[in-house]
């Protein structure tokens, strides 16, 4: 076996303060936990800033976990993601006969990578590089319940219908449930009448990658007392797990 | 790649027989795809500018790949109801009748051994002669002066063709052959698209040509018989016993058939490593200035359906230069992320004159040139600057094209690798000043193959009922300020202009 790189044994020790401290650590504090001297436990911590995978408070100086850490993750390029996706989200729409879309975390929001119209000749506008919102659409749920890290509550939750989730409460319980059964749904939670069902893609490591997801006119995908169509849902999970193997496959 | 299938579904399957790999895929009736199978080939290089594939070794594949693509559905050979070919074009064999074994490797369409033929033919001034019978002019694309080749070089092939015991075809005359009994009653047959490729074929009459045949030195006995795009012409013995060989194609053709390109003025671009364009011309045959070529769109019954083909030698594989020769980015699909990391091209054009300019210039002296270089440049404007070459080489084909009279092209349906990059389509829907389409599946070729055979079995009762199984999967509408376009084209235009003569004779 290799032998342990110390520097990166020491790196990885900053980061588990860092983490688990509850609170922003001084220098002094780093090196006398890792009991080292200070230019070294400086060098390392201000790599790990440099990478950004640690920060540093400009007003205090004291260092915390950096934003790269929520992105590691979601290391996947998108337009990769799409290109490994787009013969299973044609399949998805022709076996469903529904829209497809892929949404990752973006800032704010869940952002469309990728977008397969409903195949049945109606007008469609692409809505590729829209940002469309967590707490509303079964994308974002799915990203909120399976990628905690890269995809963050919204503070403020926006009513876009009468079926939209805008409590933190509320959402909590949502998430809960999206959680136990492995998918998320919004049944016209973002526009009243289109009805979204989603699920995690996974890479390597069981680290959700992406949303992917179908929508239809609410009926088609949601049956009477609001239960979801078992056949799209398999389709789905089908999908998406031909998807996650392409990616293991390929990377 | 599988897909549900109920048992004792009738499929429709289809050979994608291409220049780096042979595949079998299986359609339903709503043209689903619910297998593929593929085997990669390999490419010989046995000199610079020759590549040639061995036709056994494609043969070989096609026996693997069929039975591969039906178990994965999980069906057995009485589900499928007919075999239809698409084809790389212009690839050329030729092989004992008696033996199955070819006298040589097949000389692909990339070999460029003919030159020394073709300037010949044009020195000579026989331009016109090719070019008003066959609607080709003489170049080193055309499976005619290949063949001329052959004879020439190979030991016994000219004896061999003039005592008909050597024969010569396309890839789908060749595996039509194999797949119907090779030696034991093959039948020896091709398809007027693929014949319409060979510079041998007059593209009025439909029929081999005495004065090229003549011109070319090639022996009528050794020619395949011309058929229609689809017909039966054989039912395959071994792999798939009994299931009719009823439908061939060039892949351009066949593209433009899966496409359901069935009216005048329709017309799709295959975006691969080159791009091709075919409008729909109807009956009409379409001149050929501008270095356009007219050429047989399909032939379902009696009535050809024409086409007017132009093609862009650098799409795809500019992309791939950028990648693996420039290193900028480490996936072809990461072309799109470099790219919107900058609102535009920053004053920066890519020219890929790589080996000169085709049609509708016509330039084989220019060169390659990145223009508008300063220090505001970064990678970002050369990846929009490299997608943005191929969207206005779109433009100049699609110009040349309705500068033929007919129908002008009002949008475009598009298919190939590259319609996953959506920055990209939307240029060109932009520049083209026309709606870009891509339909759900981006098989085009095999469904094309799988209609033309399908329709001649019955499958499918004719070609307006495959139009309800086009599907759009995504639109791109033009959105640019046509100042802004009229100004772009014209930089692009002044970017060309500097690419011209650039290679000095003998270099």
């Amino acid at each position: 076996m290799a032998k342990p790189i110390q520097s990166i044994e020491r790196a990885a020790a900053v980061l588990r303060l860092l983490g688990g401290a509850g609170r922003p650590l001084a220098l002094a504090e780093l090196a006398a936990a890792l009991d080292l001297p200070r230019p070294t436990a400086h060098g390392i911590v201000r790599t790990l800033c440099d990478e950004d995978l640690a920060g540093q408070d400009p007003s205090t100086g004291r260092y915390h976990l950096g934003d790269g850490l929520t992105r590691l993750g979601s290391a996947w390029d998108r337009h990769d993601l799409r290109s490994r996706a787009m013969n299973w989200a044609d399949a998805l729409a022709a076996t469903t006969g529904c829209a497809v879309f892929l949404g990752v975390p973006e800032d704010r929001g869940v952002g469309l990578v990728h977008h397969v119209f409903r195949p049945d000749g109606t007008p469609q506008r692409l809505r590729t590089n829209a940002v469309q919102p967590l707490h509303a659409t079964a994308w974002g749920l799915c990203l909120l319940a399976f990628a905690p890290v890269a995809a963050r509550p919204p503070q403020e939750m926006e009513r876009y219908t009468r079926r939209t989730v805008t409590t933190a409460a509320a959402l909590a319980d949502v998430l809960a449930e999206t959680r136990r059964r492995g998918w998320a749904a919004d049944a016209g939670g973002y526009e009243p009448d289109v009805g979204r069902v989603a699920v995690p893609v996974r890479s390597g490591g069981g680290l959700t990658v992406a949303a992917l997801g179908i929508g239809a006119p609410l009926e088609e995908l949601f049956g009477p007392g609001g239960r979801v169509r078992p056949d799209p849902l398999a389709a789905l999970t089908s999908a998406a797990g031909e998807i996650a193997a392409s990616l293991e496959a390929e990377r | 790649m599988s897909g549900a299938v109920a048992q004792g579904e009738r499929v429709v399957a289809a050979i994608d027989q291409g220049t780096t790999s042979t595949r079998c895929l299986l359609f339903t009736h709503s043209g689903r795809m619910v297998a593929v199978a593929q085997r990669e080939h390999r490419q010989h290089y046995p000199r610079p500018g020759l590549v040639e594939h061995d036709a056994l070794e494609i043969w070989r594949n096609v026996r693997r790949v069929v039975p591969a693509a039906l178990r994965r559905a999980g069906l057995e050979p009485s589900n499928v109801v007919a075999l239809g070919i698409a084809n790389q074009r212009e690839t050329t064999v030729v092989w004992n009748r008696h033996t199955g074994i070819p006298l040589a490797r097949a000389i692909t369409w990339q070999d460029t051994r003919t030159d020394a033929i073709v300037e010949r033919l044009v020195s000579d001034g026989q331009t016109g002669l090719y070019a008003g019978i066959s609607g080709l002019g003489p170049a080193t694309y055309f499976a005619g002066p290949r063949l001329q080749w052959l004879l020439d070089h190979v030991p016994g092939a000219r004896e061999g063709a003039l005592s008909g015991d050597v024969v010569f075809g396309t890839i789908e005359t060749w595996l039509i052959w194999q797949l119907t009994g090779g030696p034991d009653g093959g039948r020896h047959v091709t398809d007027v698209t693929n014949a319409s490729r060979t510079m041998l074929m007059d593209l009025r009459t439909l029929q081999w040509s005495d004065e090229l045949l003549t011109a070319l030195r090639v022996p009528r006995r050794m020619l395949p018989e011309i058929r229609s795009n689809s017909e039966v012409y054989g039912h395959c013995t071994g792999v798939l016993d009994g299931v009719p060989v009823a439908g061939a194609l060039g892949d351009q053709q066949a593209a433009l058939v899966g496409q359901t390109c069935f009216a005048p003025g329709e017309a799709k671009c295959t975006y691969g490593t080159g791009g091709f364009l075919l409008k729909n011309t109807g009956s009409r045959i379409a001149g050929s200035e501008d270095g356009l070529i007219p050429t047989v769109g399909y032939l379902f019954g009696d009535d050809p359906v024409y086409a007017l083909e132009g093609s862009i030698a650098m799409t795809g594989s500019l992309v791939q230069w950028f990648r693996d020769a420039l290193g900028m980015i480490s996936t072809a699909a990461q072309i799109e992320t470099l790219a919107m990391t900058v609102p535009d091209n920053g004053g920066c054009y890519v020219v890929p004159a790589f080996s000169g300019l085709y049609a509708p210039r016509w330039h084989p002296d220019a060169r390659g040139v990145i223009v508008g270089l300063t220090s505001y440049i970064h990678r970002g404007h050369l990846a929009r600057a490299v997608l943005e070459a191929t969207a206005w080489q779109t433009r100049e084909v699609l110009d040349a094209m309705n500068r033929d009279s007919g129908l002008p092209v009002t949008r475009l349906k598009v298919d190939g690798g590259m319609t996953a990059n959506h920055l990209l389509m939307q240029f060109v829907a932009d520049v083209l000043d026309v709606p870009v389409e891509r339909p759900l599946g981006s098989e085009a070729v095999s469904l094309g193959a799988a209609y033309a055979a399908g329709l001649a079995v019955g499958y499918w009762p004719d070609p307006e009922v495959l139009r309800r199984n086009w599907h759009r999967a995504a639109a791109w509408e033009p959105d640019m300020d046509p100042r802004l376009r009229r100004s772009e084209h014209e930089n692009w235009g002044r970017a060309v202009d500097r690419s011209f003569g650039w290679a000095r004779p003998g270099s």
